[in-house]
């Protein structure tokens, strides 16, 4: 069959993709390198999270910082405050992350389109707002992470990032499996019938309000994770950080410009956006800053006008032009 | 002709002051080919969303299998059995023929291979195995329509409603589309047909529920309803009606 064989295609350079990106910071000793390549896999992750929702059921949530904030205050403060573990605090923040975006997002999906992105936009801004007036986390302030002696229980290594690299790693590969276990699945087909058609999907069964919740749950609890594992990468977090809109438009401007609805599309586009942001940071200092999203902001101009689907388009455009553009293989 | 499947007992849906459906009442046997037929206008659409879920009627009751599925959700009526197709087609576009149906056949199971021996029977009824792999945004109009009866299919109705899925055709592909409807109804599928192209369908009907303005004019067998004065004025005018009664 066809399709199995495409089906293992995509397995296939998904499986070369990691290698590579295992190997890579082994290969190149270096410590900026390394920094850029941990936060390279944590924005492929944040992407991966965000396209079950977006790109997979094509509800437009420009709130994701919402989620990684939580989990990055709660095992903040779990450890600052209670001296617990950041990895019981990562699980403990995920299950609120995802219990906030069920409270949320229930009565958000009787929004559609536009109305939904607005809506979630300001909950992420209402819900930084209140960790900014919220005494008890330090307010605008933030906490700083006390530093511990190095070990895996309290994720703290002094010496090295490469700890932190393959630790964020294993949380990445894991939301890439969950992302295409949801795929290759009937929820995965469910929820792009839904992104297609909201009626088709009615007329043949599915209920869609209750598969976007699904969606966005999963999508929730994943971001989550990375907001605690950042804080302890960190060792600093204020509300201005974490839950700031730039951080939710960077997860959505990597992905669209990588590919929307993809699981290559994630990964491509932080690994242009990411190495970007990082050097003009280390080349232009502080004031550098905004030039990365000024070129970024191009490439997504181009994208937009030019290939919808962004490289990963591109790529298909390239390659497999013919199976596309109608016709398929055996018609 | 078998038991009663579906029974519409005095529906009427109004958009505000706009009544679509007047007191519409009649009943869709087990087994059998029904068509609802009427000029452009009638409501038959209208008629089609109350039944399916889409809309709430105003008043009035459905039923189906004896099960009162009045203002029921769609996907909930689709669960029971009670499948349908739209007049616009929405095929899913970023989706192949293949994945359009695989997703109908879900329905029921929730294992992708179950679902995919599912969904490889429908595309050998339907005719579509060689297309598998096409996009449905590149497909053809006849195509579409093929598919959109085919995701139908895919979950398994015990009725299936099909709004004008031969509009747009030509002429084989309508010969294509009326002996579908013929096999569906020999594998014990009932079907609802809403058509206006009268030689496709009159000789594929059992009976035929013709509706003008809203409201029911005349139910019977096809040769019944095309000899019925209020069908011949409602399609071709008062006048031509008188003109055609002094000859």
């Amino acid at each position: 069959m066809v399709a199995s064989k495409h089906l293992f295609k995509q397995k296939y350079i998904l499986g070369w993709i990691c290698i590579v990106i295992a190997i890579l910071p082994l290969a190149i000793h270096n410590i900026n390198f390394h920094h850029v390549m941990i936060l390279l896999v944590m924005y492929a992750a944040l992407g991966q999270a965000w396209n079950i929702i977006t790109g997979f059921t094509g509800q437009t949530s420009f709130g994701h910082a919402a989620f990684f904030g939580i989990g990055a205050y709660t095992s903040s403060v779990l450890f600052w405050r209670y001296m617990l573990s950041p990895w019981v605090g990562m699980l403990l923040g995920a299950v609120i992350a995802t219990t906030v975006a069920f409270l949320v997002s229930y009565p958000c999906f009787k929004l559609k389109g536009h109305y939904f992105a607005i809506a979630t936009l300001a909950i992420g801004e209402i819900i930084q707002q209140l960790f900014v007036s919220w005494e008890y986390v330090e307010g605008a302030t933030g906490i700083s992470l006390p530093v511990m002696g190095e070990g895996f229980l309290q994720l703290q290594f002094h010496r090295s990032k490469l700890p932190y690299f393959y630790i964020v790693y294993f949380l990445f590969i894991l939301v890439l499996v969950t992302a295409y276990l949801v795929e290759h699945s009937k929820m995965g087909y469910y929820l792009k019938a839904i992104r297609e058609s909201h009626e088709v999907s009615e007329a043949i069964g599915i209920n869609p309000t209750e598969y976007k919740v699904y969606a966005m749950l999963i999508s929730a609890f994943l971001t989550s994770i990375f907001g605690s594992f950042y804080a302890s990468y960190i060792l600093y977090i204020d509300p201005f950080m974490v839950f700031s809109l730039p951080l939710s438009m960077r997860i959505v401007l990597l992905t669209v410009l990588g590919g929307l609805g993809t699981l290559y599309g994630p990964i491509i586009g932080a690994a242009v956006l990411i190495p970007l942001s990082e050097y003009t940071r280390i080349f232009f200092g502080g004031t550098g800053k905004g030039i990365d999203l000024i070129i970024f902001g191009f490439l997504v101009v181009a994208v937009a006008c030019y290939q919808p689907k962004g490289i990963v388009g591109l790529f298909q455009k390239l390659f497999f032009e013919p199976s596309t553009a109608g016709g398929g293989k055996n018609g | 002709m078998g038991e009663a499947m579906l029974v519409l007992e005095h529906l009427t849906m109004k958009f505000g002051n706009v009544v679509a459906n007047e007191n519409v009442s009649f009943q869709v046997n087990e087994g059998e080919i029904l068509s609802l037929i009427g000029p452009n206008g009638a409501g038959k659409t209208t008629l089609f969303n109350c039944i399916t879920g889409f809309y709430a009627p105003f008043s009035g009751k459905v039923s189906f299998r004896g099960q009162n599925i009045t203002g029921m959700r769609p996907n909930k009526i689709c669960k029971l059995g009670l499948a349908r197709t739209f007049q616009i087609v929405k095929t899913l576009k970023e989706m192949t023929v293949r994945e359009n149906i695989l997703t109908g056949a879900f329905l029921h199971t929730r294992h992708m291979k179950e679902a995919s021996k599912i969904a490889e029977e429908i595309m050998v009824l339907t005719h579509l195995q060689h297309k598998a792999h096409q996009l449905g945004a590149n497909l053809t109009i006849a195509d579409k329509k093929r598919v959109e009866i085919a995701r139908a299919l895919a979950t398994k109705p015990q009725l299936l409603m099909l709004d004008e899925a031969m509009a747009g055709l030509n002429q084989t592909e309508i010969k294509d589309a009326m002996e579908l409807c013929l096999k569906l109804k020999k594998s014990g599928i009932t079907l609802v047909i809403v058509e206006h192209i009268m030689e496709a369908i009159m000789p594929i009907s059992d009976r035929v529920v013709v509706l003008n303005a809203g409201k029911k004019i005349a139910e019977g067998t096809p040769d019944e309803v095309v000899n019925h004065d209020q069908v011949i004025k409602a399609y071709l005018g008062e006048r031509y009606h008188a003109k055609s009664k002094k000859n």
